[in-house]
């Protein structure tokens, strides 16, 4: 009867959950544990070393970008051969580089280490649920993805270097092993470690779509979810949707590399000589690869656009302007996203009338999107802001959401992009509205729930030092990129220096590098700040920002099961800040409309006679009821 | 009154769907997706000529024939079940496993048949498609098949009747689901190829 006990699972066990004492050891607690909110830390964690190496990456090859003759001997420890007698970067490396950055942060980081994390702590939390529908699974889709981790970080140290065709891994580079070092084992390496992700993905995707339906407690309909949960759920039907398409694209590929099918490849002459392969089509991979990747920025920015909606109610001490709208507008990007793919192949030779057709389609995200900054603004107006860094992070990711959406607006329109496409332009607008944006989501998480998580307080003044450097350095890093973008450079490139054009920008390159190293260096802030204050921060009350929502009102440590005795039922949305009449600026979700009669508003009052009539009911019903899920 | 009113028992479940037979369907989308992905890029490469015109291997028709056949024994099975006749739940159960073998033996069959008309996986897409499509459903038939054989075992423990369906639903609408997916293919090929 495995089966019936996940349903049940939510209602009979947990009375005496707290009661009996865990028999947890080391392995079942920290390593496989079904415990969401600590799978959630070791995505958290997983994502911080990630992070961590794909910055690491980054720097190295903005050292070559920013000082192309410079002697990088000194990385010869960590490097080994891909430092040439001369003290110069490999060439094969530089894109090698480029390739595992994109990867892992796209990947890795913010979608793993930003949705892998607060999907899984926040949502059986905040829809106030004992844990997942499957905990097994939500482990399975850890493990997946650490073993994706692993097998991505052994194609590093591999002699022929790790993937180098780009993080979108075009065939034919990437289908023929005889194209650059970096199509052989470590693009085979890479497939595989992405068909891990990918089932991870699903398992976890699954895993939070079903909850979300499912397991809500009493009280919480759809429509009084914090647009937290809200995000993670449009996230998960988003993955669900697009992850199989690349796992299609990618089953094709693997097809072509190894078995020596012809679906991407045609006419091909290497070294003069013609291959086999007859019929396939390119441009049929990018189709595919798109489909999935224009989703998946959504999939990396809808988690961070959800936080952001709840750090910024929070702290500003009003509710969210626009509840509805912003459940409209994150359903829009939810569904546009998934028919504006080929606004990335405008280069790819397709009709051009289907190009405005995709660009049309595109510029229309841009409705929702400004419908959520508009939200945003209006929400901080004249609202009581209390600058936690936790709220600094999520004010920086509406001014990134600004200034890199801005330019999305240019490179949707297909005569811009012809010129701008693939150059530092391109890499300007992402990084910032969905690279940096999402970054901003994810450490205002960290900073907003590290006290639930970990049952103390992050410090405060090294968070806002954290802030600023990181803030006034990604624009440091970014902005200029949109001159040398405009000026025509290309990305992917590992040197400029051949190239007349190209000789004004090199104090600017200069300059972005320097910015870099120091934004990453800023990141170590954070990291002291982190550990240090798992273990010696100040302990932190159990609702420390006077927060409404279902989270704060379980213990400080939340054990398993999450609420000691029953779980919570909800009256109320998540956003009663500042309620006119009300005697504290907050009124959390679990109390009645009808201990509030001094601030409910007229149609509330209505309500008021419903709920008791509900509660009598209740009174009597609720064995009844109990015994009918048992079966 | 206020006090006790704060907390009631449970949590409510608004949806009356199982978590796990939810967590089934949900599956199943993304098992869909897989397919739509692979059935357009099909279509939009056909368009784009030098495409390899062959006719289907007529054991498909007897394949297709059979996952119905299936389908229907998989409906017995599953109305066996809820009237607790257990008995005709393990005959039924263990002609639907017979006949998926079948299905995915028949598959192979038209593979060699397939390799007979010059038709192989490496060379045009056009043939590439077909193996990718056949193949990549016969991979998830096994699990069906797998599945079903989990189910059968514990009809034999008993384990199955009218008060405990979870299992045998969640099978029966898996192995549907696979049916109809077959047969979509089926048809797709039959237009298409």
């Amino acid at each position: 009867m495995a089966v019936a006990n996940i349903s049940t699972h939510g209602t009979t066990e947990h009375d005496h959950h707290d009661d009996h004492a865990h028999s947890d050891n080391f392995i079942t607690k920290y390593v496989f544990s079904t415990d969401h909110k600590m799978i959630g830390k070791q995505f958290l964690v997983t994502g911080i070393v990630w992070a961590l190496i794909g910055g690491f990456l980054s720097i190295l090859f903005r050292l070559q970008l920013g000082f192309p003759d410079m002697d990088m001997t000194f990385l010869k420890p960590i490097l080994g051969g891909w430092i040439d007698e001369s003290g110069a970067l490999d060439t094969n490396f530089y894109l090698a580089l480029v390739t595992m950055h994109g990867t892992i942060m796209v990947f890795f980081v913010l979608t793993a280490g930003l949705s892998g994390t607060f999907s899984n702590y926040l949502i059986p939390l905040q829809i106030g649920a004992r844990d997942m529908a499957s905990g097994f699974m939500n482990m399975l889709s850890y493990w997946f993805f650490f073993v994706a981790g692993v097998i991505m970080f052994i194609s590093l140290f591999i002699s022929t270097g790790p993937a180098g065709g780009g993080w979108v891994i075009y065939p034919p580079l990437s289908a023929l092993e005889q194209a650059i070092p970096g199509s052989g084992l470590g693009m085979t390496l890479w497939l595989v470690a992405m068909v891990f992700f990918i089932a991870s993905q699903l398992l976890g995707g699954i895993n939070y779509i079903t909850t979300v339906i499912n397991l809500r407690t009493k009280g919480m309909s759809f429509s009084r979810l914090p647009l937290t949960i809200w995000s993670f759920f449009l996230t998960a039907v988003i993955g669900l949707l697009s992850f199989p398409v690349l796992f299609s694209a990618a089953l094709l590929l693997v097809f072509d590399r190894s078995f020596g099918t012809s679906f991407y490849l045609s006419d091909i002459y290497i070294g003069g000589e013609a291959l086999p392969n007859t019929g396939g089509s390119a441009v049929l991979f990018q189709h595919l690869f798109w489909f999935l990747g224009h989703p998946e920025v959504y999939i990396v920015l809808l988690p961070a656009l959800g936080i952001t909606s709840e750090v910024i109610a929070t702290n500003s001490r009003k509710p969210i302007f626009g509840y509805k709208a912003m459940i409209l507008s994150m359903l829009g990007i939810t569904v546009l996203s998934f028919v504006v793919w080929a606004h990335h192949m405008f280069v790819s030779g397709m009709n051009p009338f289907l190009g405005s057709i995709f660009m049309f389609l595109t510029l229309i995200i841009a409705v929702p999107s400004a419908v959520k900054v508009f939200n945003y603004l209006t929400t901080l107006w004249r609202g009581n802001l209390v600058f936690t860094p936790a709220m600094l992070f999520s004010i920086g990711l509406v001014s990134f959401f600004i200034s890199g959406g801005l330019t999305g607006i240019f490179l949707g329109n297909s005569a811009v992009d012809i010129q701008l496409h693939d150059t530092y332009f391109v890499v300007a607008h992402f990084h910032l509205v969905m690279g940096s944006a999402s970054f901003f989501g994810l450490m205002a998480g960290v900073y907003h729930w590290f006290p639930k998580m970990f049952g103390r307080m992050m410090d405060a003044k090294l968070g806002y030092i954290h802030f600023w450097l990181t803030f006034v350095g990604v624009y440091m890093v970014f902005f200029p990129m949109h001159y040398i973008g405009i000026a025509g450079f290309p990305r992917r490139y590992y040197s400029w220096t051949n190239f007349n054009f190209a000789d004004m920008y090199t104090d600017l390159n200069m300059f972005v590098s320097v910015a870099a190293i120091v934004t990453f260096g800023a990141q170590f802030i954070f990291l002291f700040n982190f550990f240090y204050s798992m273990y010696k921060g100040r302990r932190a009350p159990q609702n420390p920002w006077r927060s409404n929502t279902l989270e704060w009102t379980t213990p400080v440590e939340p054990g398993h099961g999450n609420w000691p005795g029953e779980i919570p039922t909800v009256y109320r949305w998540p956003y009663d800040y500042s309620k006119p009449g009300a005697k504290d600026d907050f009124i959390p979700q679990t109390v009645p409309l009808s201990s509030t009669p001094e601030s409910n508003l007229p149609h509330e009052a209505e309500q008021v006679k419903l709920e008791r009539e509900i509660m009598a009911e209740e009174g009597a019903d609720v064995l009844v009821a109990n015994e009918s899920k048992e079966s | 009154m206020e006090e006790k009113l704060a907390y009631t028992e449970g949590a409510e479940q608004p949806i009356a769907m199982h978590p796990k037979k939810f967590a089934l369907w949900l599956f199943i989308v993304s098992v869909v997706m897989i397919f739509a992905a692979l059935t357009s890029a099909f279509i939009v490469r056909q368009g784009e000529g030098n495409w390899l015109d062959y006719s289907l291997p007529e054991v498909l028709w007897f394949t297709s024939a059979v996952i119905l056949l299936s389908s229907a024994s998989m409906h017995w099975a599953y109305v066996s079940a809820k009237n607790d006749q257990i008995s005709n739940l393990k005959v039924a159960l263990t002609i639907t496993t017979i006949l998926g073998l079948t299905f995915l033996v028949g598959q192979w069959y038209s593979w060699e048949a397939l390799v007979e008309r010059d038709v192989y996986f490496v060379g045009n897409p056009a043939g590439s498609f077909m193996y990718v499509l056949t193949g990549l459903h016969a991979a998830h038939l096994i699990s069906g098949v797998i599945f079903l054989i989990i189910v059968l075992i514990s009809s034999y423990r008993y384990k199955i009747h009218s008060q405990s369906m979870n299992t045998m639903e969640m099978c029966a609408t898996y192995w549907h689901f696979l049916g109809g997916l077959w047969i979509y293919l089926f048809v797709f090929l039959l237009l298409n190829h």
